[in-house]
C-alpha cells in the first residue's frame, strides 16, 4: 500500500503538468506562472540576482503581471534630504544605475543614500523579532524564581541554546573573563541565526537575504574586530608589536607586520565565510528551483520529473541550510570568542 | 561586482540596528537570562554539595549511634553488676544484723527470764513463806488446846525449821 502511494505521489507531477496543458483556463496561478515564464523564456541573471541582491522595493510575488510589491522610502542625502520611493524616483531627479542603485540622473554620481532598502526593513523585522523573543525570556526570568520553578514556555525554549552557547562555546573559548563578552557573542549568534533562519523563510517578513550581504557580515565582523582588539590587554599587544622570536624577525619587522596583518584577516575571514556561506546556499537554492522553470521548454515529461528532482532536492537543500544556518552563527560565534579569547591569553611561559 | 562591494546604506543602517540590537540585549536581555540560570546552577551545586555533606554527616551520626549503644550496654551491664554486688551486700549486712539482734534479744529475754524466775521464786518463796506461818497458826491454835500435842509440836517444827534451812 505504501509502495502504491509512493508511485502515485512521483507520478503526479508527472501527469499534473501535461493535464494543465490540456486544459490551461482551470489551473492555478502557479501553473499560470510556469507559463508565462515559458513564454518569455527565464532571464537567470535577473531572477537570480533579483532574490539575492538588496533592492528599493520589497516584490513579493507577481500574479497575472500584477506584481505584488511592498514601496520602500528611498532616503538620499545630496544638498538637502530626499525621500521617495523607487516609483517617484525620476521626479526626484534620480535614476537607477546598471548596478540598480540610485544615481543623480544629470551627474550620473552616487549621492549619499540612506535608503531603507529590502534588506535593511528585513533587519528591522528579524531585530524586533529578535529583541522580542529575547526580552520576552528575560521577562520570564524576571518574574519567576529561578530556584523555584522550571522554565517553560519561550524561556524553555531558548534557555538551553543560551546555555550551550555560553556555557560550550564563550566559556571554554575566551576563558575566565568570559561574563564580560557573553552578552556581545550571544547577540551576535542570536542575530546570526534569526537572520539566516529567516533568509530561508520564502515570502514577506522573510526571504530578504540579509547575511548572505558583505555589508552585514562586515558590520558584524567589524564588532568583533572592535571587541577583539578595544578589549585586548597588554600581552595581546605585545605578541603583536614585539612578539617571542629571534631578534632579527623583529629588526626588520617581519612578524610585526604580518601579526599586524593577522588582526585584519582574522575579522576579514569571519565576513567572508558568513557572507559566502549564506549566499551560496541562497543561490543553490534558487538553482534548484529554477531548474523547474528552465525545463518548462523541455516538454511535460522532462519537465515533470525534473520537477520532483527539484523538489525533493530543495527540500533537501531546505534542510541544509538550516543546518547551516545554525552552523554558520555557531562558528562565527566561536570564532569571535576564539579570537577574544587570543587577545586575553597569557602568555604560556607565565601560566606554567 | 555589486555583490562583494558593501552599500554605504546598508552598511550605515547595519550599524544602526545592530548597535541598537545590542544595546538592548547586552542591557536587559541576555545577562538577566545567564545571571539567573548562572543563579540556579550554583544553587543546584551548592546542594548537592550540602547533599554530600549530610549523608557524610549522617554515616558519621550512625557510626556515633552504634558507639553509643554500644557504651551503654557496657554501663548498662556494669550497673547491674554493681547492683547486684550492692544487694547481696545489703543482704549479707541485713542477715547479719538480724542476726545480732536476734542474739541480743536472745540474750536480753534470758537476763529477763532469769529476773523473772528469780522474783518468781523469790515471790514463791514468800507466799509459801507467809502460808506456812499461816498453817503454822492454824496449827499452833489447834495444837496449843491439847497438853501433849504442845511439846511434840515445838519439837517437830525445831526438826523442820532445822531440816529447812539445810537445803538453803
Amino acid at each position: 500500500m505504501r509502495k502504491l502511494m509512493l508511485i502515485w505521489l512521483l507520478l503526479l507531477p508527472v501527469l499534473l503538468p501535461a493535464r494543465a496543458a490540456e486544459v490551461p483556463g482551470e489551473t492555478g496561478d502557479e501553473v499560470q506562472s510556469v507559463a508565462e515564464e515559458e513564454a518569455q523564456g527565464l532571464d537567470m541573471n535577473e531572477y537570480l540576482f533579483g532574490h539575492i541582491s538588496d533592492a528599493y522595493e520589497w516584490h513579493i510575488t507577481t500574479i497575472n503581471e500584477h506584481e505584488i510589491v511592498i514601496p520602500l522610502p528611498c532616503i538620499v542625502i545630496e544638498n538637502g534630504v530626499h525621500v521617495f520611493t523607487l516609483h517617484h524616483a525620476a521626479e526626484n531627479g534620480y535614476t537607477l544605475n546598471e548596478n540598480g542603485k540610485l544615481v543623480n540622473a544629470q551627474t550620473g554620481k552616487r549621492p549619499i543614500d540612506i535608503s531603507i532598502t529590502k534588506n535593511v526593513l528585513g533587519l528591522m523585522i528579524d531585530s524586533i523579532l529578535l529583541v522580542v523573543l529575547i526580552l520576552l525570556c528575560a521577562r520570564w526570568y524576571r518574574k519567576h524564581d529561578v530556584l523555584k520553578e522550571k522554565p517553560t514556555g519561550l524561556a524553555a525554549l531558548l534557555e538551553p541554546v543560551i546555555v550551550m552557547i555560553e556555557q560550550d562555546v564563550i566559556k571554554d573559548a575566551v576563558g575566565p573573563e568570559y561574563k564580560r563578552f557573553s552578552p556581545y557573542l550571544l547577540t551576535a549568534f542570536f542575530f546570526i541565526l534569526i537572520n539566516n533562519l529567516m533568509g530561508i523563510f520564502p515570502v514577506f517578513p522573510g526571504g530578504a537575504n540579509i547575511t548572505g550581504n558583505i555589508a552585514v557580515t562586515g558590520v558584524l565582523a567589524l564588532f568583533t574586530f572592535l571587541m577583539v582588539n578595544l578589549f585586548g590587554d597588554k600581552h595581546y599587544w605585545k605578541d603583536i608589536l614585539w612578539p617571542d622570536v629571534p631578534i632579527f624577525l623583529k629588526a626588520i619587522p617581519i612578524m610585526p607586520v604580518i601579526e599586524i596583518m593577522g588582526m585584519f584577516t582574522k575579522p576579514f575571514s569571519l565576513m567572508i565565510r558568513l557572507f559566502a556561506n549564506m549566499l551560496a546556499g541562497h543561490i543553490m537554492l534558487l538553482s534548484v528551483i529554477a531548474l523547474i522553470f528552465l525545463s518548462a521548454a523541455l516538454g511535460p515529461v522532462l519537465n515533470g520529473s525534473l520537477t520532483v528532482i527539484a523538489a525533493l532536492f530543495g527540500i533537501f537543500l531546505d534542510c541544509l541550510e538550516l543546518l547551516v544556518a545554525f552552523l554558520q552563527a555557531y562558528v562565527f560565534t566561536m570564532l569571535s570568542a576564539v579570537f577574544i579569547g587570543l587577545a586575553h591569553q597569557k602568555p604560556a611561559h607565565e601560566t606554567n | 561586482m555589486s555583490l562583494i562591494t558593501p552599500d554605504f546604506g546598508l552598511l550605515f543602517w547595519m550599524v544602526v540596528i545592530f548597535g541598537l540590537v545590542f544595546f538592548i540585549l547586552a542591557k536587559f536581555g541576555f545577562p538577566i537570562i545567564t545571571n539567573a540560570v548562572q543563579k540556579r546552577s550554583d544553587h543546584i551545586a551548592d546542594s548537592l554539595k550540602a547533599a554530600d555533606e549530610a549523608q557524610a554527616r549522617l554515616a558519621g551520626m550512625a557510626e556515633e549511634q552504634a558507639r553509643m549503644i554500644e557504651e551503654t550496654r557496657l554501663e548498662q551491664s556494669r550497673i547491674l553488676k554493681e547492683a547486684s554486688e550492692v544487694r547481696a551486700g545489703i543482704i549479707a549486712q541485713a542477715r547479719e544484723e538480724a542476726q545480732q539482734e536476734a542474739a541480743k534479744l536472745l540474750e536480753h529475754a534470758k537476763v529477763e527470764i532469769a529476773a523473772e524466775r528469780e522474783s518468781a521464786i523469790r515471790d514463791i518463796r514468800r507466799q509459801v513463806a507467809m502460808i506456812s506461818v499461816e498453817v503454822a497458826e492454824k496449827i499452833v491454835r489447834k495444837d496449843l488446846g491439847e497438853d501433849g500435842g504442845q511439846l511434840a509440836l515445838i519439837d517437830r517444827l525445831v526438826d523442820e525449821a532445822s531440816q529447812a534451812q539445810i537445803p538453803n
